[in-house]
């Protein structure tokens, strides 16, 4: 802050405060102490006439209390433009001080489990770690992921063992760490709305579902053996390399009904898992892998 | 010395001595703060928003998404644990309106962009109760039909290059072809994901 406006600060916080002191004083009847005058302020209404009274004591010393605690609080903190106040204090300090005395405390917590192994922290006795893991899963993941892990549509289910990327440790630190970016083309334009349907009947032969009537199955599996495998698989049981997923087993993203499989095919999918590496850190991360792995392994 | 009854029997003489009384305040708080670089400076490396985030921040001001949601995070550590590094005037000098809230019935906005997925964004949107059982938010189920036309966009750059918001003669130039035919939920979306994301000066990380 300039001079300028340091100064032009102080001189009328102070005025204002030495202006509400005077006023108090000035306004105050010369019969102090005395409870009450005979003088009225003169006017009368329908016979009713106004003492003309002092404030009563304890509410004028009331008012020359906050005057006192205004001067006080100014001198100790900061408030008269430049002047930082006898005790130094500003909001960010206070706040490091927050997150100092938490590092303190929750540091040692956290590095207890940062050097065990995601399989390790599934043990009983660190049970404690994956509590941790839970909670901080609660607060991060299951606007998504459903408080239990379950899932919605569009987000995947943790608790099954059915991966996109995988389910090992490694795998799922990785999908925290930097995310994922699901990329299932839309295939409208080269199936046409005709192949659209066909594939979508035999994909859901693949899972045991019945055929659509209308829809030439053969011509879906041709069509799917000519596009899809090459991230679903020969076999069409999916790909971690690229997150796509098993088509075979009756776990369904997007919803497994034939709108919700041709819809899939005609648009595309663009799942995101967003990277949390520059949202937590490394040793938050480390337990709530843990817990996510804990939710298909127990 | 004025007498009483001289202030109360003259309408304007007591109008002009209230305001000298009431002015002190703002005075002292206010107008120095219109002189400060730390308020008046943006943050190093701030950006605009682009013509779809800036329909996208009206829409949010239309659908009152200030009156729940908060863009202030204050320097506590729940907070900061929770949000994000806390807020600084400097983010937020080429806000016009300023939407930091008064009052939080859900949480913090300030830096929620890319914090979740654009599906996630648009499946919270439609119905909230579909991602988040517990959620009270309204759904905004509307936002996915209507249209922008785009029609205003050049004109709103224009008014904030006005106030010091620094478009350039291309993006207003652009504007209109930006948003046109874009859906509400597009520009909404484009403009909750840009949120925190304009500057690159404070880490996110907890």
């Amino acid at each position: 802050m300039s001079a300028f406006w340091s100064a032009w600060v102080t001189v009328i916080t102070l005025a204002v405060i030495l202006g509400c002191a005077w006023l108090l004083f000035a306004t105050r009847k010369g019969e102090k102490f005395k409870e009450t005058t005979e003088e009225t302020v003169g006017h009368v209404y329908d016979g009713i006439e106004e003492f003309d009274n002092p404030l009563p004591q304890w509410w004028f010393y009331m008012f020359v209390a906050t005057v006192i605690f205004g001067l006080g609080y100014l001198m100790l903190y900061p408030g008269l433009g430049n002047f930082k106040g006898l005790l130094g204090w500003t909001s960010a300090n206070q706040w490091e001080q927050e997150m100092q005395h938490a590092e303190e405390v929750y540091r040692p917590v956290f590095a207890q489990y940062a050097t065990l192994s995601v399989e390790d922290l599934q043990k009983p006795e660190n049970a404690a770690g994956l509590k941790m893991g839970q909670r901080m899963f609660a607060n991060n993941c299951s606007v998504c992921h459903g408080a239990a892990g379950t899932g919605a549509i569009g987000f995947p289910n943790l608790t099954d063992n059915d991966w996109l990327y995988g389910g090992e440790p490694a795998t799922i630190k990785q999908t925290l760490v930097n995310g994922r970016n699901g990329g299932m083309p839309a295939w409208s334009a080269v199936l046409g709305e005709d192949g659209v349907r066909d594939v979508s009947s035999y994909v859901m032969t693949l899972s045991g579902q019945e055929a659509i009537p209308g829809t030439d199955i053969s011509n879906g599996e041709k069509q799917f053996q000519a596009l899809c495998t090459a991230c679903h698989g020969q076999d069409a049981k999916g790909m971690h390399a690229l997150g796509a997923p098993n088509l075979t087993d009756d776990i369904w993203l997007y919803g497994g009904s034939f709108k919700q499989i041709a819809h899939t095919i005609r648009a595309g999918r663009a799942g995101v898992m967003p990277a949390q590496k520059d949202l937590l850190s490394e040793d938050k991360i480390h337990l709530i892998t843990a817990y996510v792995y804990s939710l298909s392994n127990k | 010395m004025i007498k009483h009854d001289t202030i109360e029997k003259n309408i304007g003489l007591m109008i002009l001595l209230i305001i000298i009384v009431i002015s002190g305040g703002g005075l002292a708080e206010i107008v120095p703060l219109f002189f400060q670089s730390s308020t008046t400076k943006p943050i190093e490396g701030l950006r605009t928003y682009d013509a779809l985030e800036l329909e996208g921040r009206d829409i949010y001001i239309r659908e009152g998404c200030h009156v729940c949601h908060t863009q202030m995070i204050r320097p506590f550590r729940a907070e900061t644990e929770r949000y994000g590094h806390y807020s600084t005037a400097n983010e937020h000098v080429w806000e016009h309106p300023f939407l930091w809230g008064s009052k939080r019935t859900g949480p913090d906005l300030a830096r929620v962009g890319e914090r979740y997925s654009d599906d996630w964004q648009k499946a919270h949107l439609y119905n909230p109760r579909d991602v988040v059982p517990a959620s009270k938010m309204p759904s905004y189920p509307w936002l996915f039909d209507n249209k922008l036309s785009g029609k205003d966009t050049a004109a709103k750059m224009t008014a904030l290059r006005k106030l010091g918001v620094p478009y350039t003669d291309e993006q207003i130039s652009t504007a209109r072809d930006d948003v046109q035919g874009k859906t509400e939920i597009d520009a909404l979306v484009a403009y909750l994901q840009s949120l925190g994301k304009t500057h690159s000066v404070y880490t996110n990380k907890r």
